[in-house]
């Protein structure tokens, strides 16, 4: 019956007009329901007080704070804490970038079972955070952990690294660049394959080598493989919660707190159910990442022009 | 080629190329092959203060009683109850939200597609309170569908930029031949454009697979016990029950890490594909 109805001729133009938003209908309702709209309610949620409960009408128990949440967030010195650290995995994630570039050239040849090599490399990125922050942990463990030992050998004392409030968070982004220098290194790795050969030639023979012919030739031509790189490191450094949960439970003494788990504490965590003032930095973590995002769309909406 | 191929090089260069090749990649994986030792490092060792040195034996046993005495093997199979349907699901939402996307000049197209992009990239903490809420309230919590239908329709972001741009580069005269021909819209997506998005169907499942897989947050949020717990949330739990048995832990984190493992290994060239979309122009 269907078949028979799409075949007559007058329909052709309607269907051109319709049929994109029917392939759209199950994937846009679908991602509405469940991340643009909860963003409005989680901004919404962020001007009252909520503890996540009901009562018995289902009716919603908040009250509105208006700024409250906001204005108590510029006191909290837990805030302020998770703020810092927050710009620490910021700014040290991004040694991802030269360390993955470093591998990758490393890498680029053509020897035998270089392939395996490669893979191996890229190992890290394939498992799960929970499982890296249980190997880092095992690693730092005071006493026998291998880093521990190590530290042990060469200064006579060692440094439980997880236990310090000063070097807890440099230990959990350490950690962290493990599997984030694997996923530059194969974006670096794809980019080199990609680059000119003739241009590469040219310059050896205007007699560019080393560190010019990486600064000048190469460089700007692994530009969109950078420009990646760029966005998914800032991403994985402001998503860090995983590895905080694993190692450190934000502590000791709150001080490898980043947003994303001091949110999750107040809201969900033994601190009791503050929906609405981990709502608040929530929104200040997302307000953070949209200039990053911004600058993203920015940049693929250039790119579409020009096509 | 870049850097200059080692092969051009003196034969001394070679010679330190072949050598530093395999231990840079020991420093490199040696945290993870620490653990995998330990892994089969009888518990007798790690209490006599042998943490390094040759295990006194192999001990098979440690893995054994993981999956006899703690729920890891049903941890394992709740993974592969989200897992599954997710990829099913967000791969064939974004098969036709991208071929809408590639395909359709209509006027809100980009504003659509930048909605999907930039919802990729969110933090999960700003949905985590709504999600929940809402998740509860439709008697979901706790439960593997409750979890990946947040998955499906989180992951369609990510999986709408990929589809897309992979339709974009077909041969656009394929649709135009046969909606001459009079071919049906859906007849034009389902028997012309699907056949050739094989390709783009493996890297994406694949990719998926392994980031739902991996997933901790979600699996806290939105999950609590053994009938439902993926294994990153389980093996979070057995930690804070095994304190210090390191072989114990060790062998946990290798059964959690091993099917991204295998399932990279198998379709590395999809997976690769997949991670680096947008790295080459």
């Amino acid at each position: 019956m269907a078949e028979a109805a799409a075949k007559t001729a007058p329909r052709r133009w309607s269907q051109r007009s319709i049929a994109p938003w029917l392939f759209l209908a199950p994937g846009l309702i679908m991602f509405t329901i469940y991340v643009l709209w909860p963003i409005v309610e989680s901004v919404t949620l962020s001007f009252y007080d909520w503890n996540g409960l009901y009562d018995r009408d289902g009716n919603f128990t908040g009250r509105f704070l208006g700024m409250g949440n906001y204005r108590e967030l510029m006191t909290d010195p837990a805030f302020t804490v998770s703020l810092w650290n927050n710009l620490k995995w910021l700014v040290l994630y991004m040694l991802a970038l030269p360390a993955g570039l470093f591998i990758a050239i490393f890498l680029n040849q053509t020897v035998r079972g270089i392939r395996i090599y490669k893979s191996l490399f890229f190992f890290p990125f394939v498992i799960s955070q929970v499982v890296v922050g249980l190997i880092f942990s095992w690693f730092y463990a005071p006493n026998f952990g291998l880093f521990y030992k190590l530290i042990e050998s060469i200064t006579g004392q060692g440094v439980a690294v997880l236990a310090d409030p000063t070097l807890v968070t440099y230990g959990i982004i350490a950690a962290g660049l493990w599997p984030q220098i694997a996923y530059v290194m194969i974006l670096y790795l794809t980019g080199l394959n990609n680059v000119a050969p003739d241009q590469i030639e040219a310059a050896r023979l205007d007699g560019a080598k080393g560190w010019r012919m990486l600064w000048y030739v190469v460089l700007p031509q692994l530009r969109p493989a950078t420009f990646i790189a760029v966005i998914v490191t800032v991403i994985g450094a402001l998503r860090s919660f995983d590895l905080v949960s694993i190692m450190t439970n934000g502590g000791p003494f709150g001080s490898s707190r980043v947003l994303s788990y001091y949110m999750f504490e107040m809201a969900l965590g033994e601190y009791g159910f503050r929906m609405g003032y981990g709502a608040a930095i929530a929104v200040v973590l997302f307000a953070i990442m949209m200039v990053f995002i911004s600058g993203f769309i920015w940049k693929m909406w250039r790119d579409e022009r020009e096509r | 080629m870049f850097p200059r191929p080692i092969q051009k090089s003196s034969t001394a260069a070679q010679w330190i190329y072949t050598i530093a090749l395999p231990v840079a990649l020991l420093i490199w994986l040696f945290p993870l092959l620490g653990v995998a030792l330990t892994s089969v490092r009888p518990a007798s060792d790690l209490a006599q203060g042998n943490y390094f040195g040759m295990p006194s034996g192999i001990a098979w046993e440690n893995y054994k009683f993981i999956f006899t005495q703690t729920p890891i093997g049903q941890y394992m199979i709740n993974s592969l109850w989200v897992t599954i349907p997710t990829v099913i699901g967000a791969v064939g939402l974004s098969l036709m939200t991208g071929f809408a996307l590639a395909v359709y000049g209509f006027r809100a197209n980009l504003l659509v597609f930048f909605l999907f992009v930039a919802g990729n990239f969110v933090p999960f903490q700003i949905l985590m309170v709504p999600v929940r809420d809402m998740t509860l309230n439709l008697g979901m919590y706790d439960t593997w569908y409750g979890l990946a239908l947040f998955h499906i329709a989180f992951q369609t972001g990510f999986c709408t930029l990929f589809m897309r741009n992979f339709i974009k580069a077909l041969p656009f005269e394929l649709i135009e031949a046969a909606r001459v021909e009079g071919v049906s819209e859906w007849r034009i997506f389902a028997y012309i454009v699907l056949p050739l998005m094989r390709p783009a169907i493996a890297a994406l499942s694949v990719l998926v697979f392994t980031f739902i897989w991996n997933d901790f947050f979600w699996a806290t949020v939105l999950t609590q016990g053994v009938d439902s717990q993926p294994i990153t949330a389980g093996l979070s739990s057995l930690n804070g029950q095994w304190i210090a048995q390191w072989h114990l832990v060790s062998a946990g984190s290798i059964l959690a890490a091993l099917p991204p493992v295998v399932m990279f290994f198998l379709m590395q060239k999809h997976f690769i594909a997949g991670l680096t979309l947008g790295a080459v122009k």
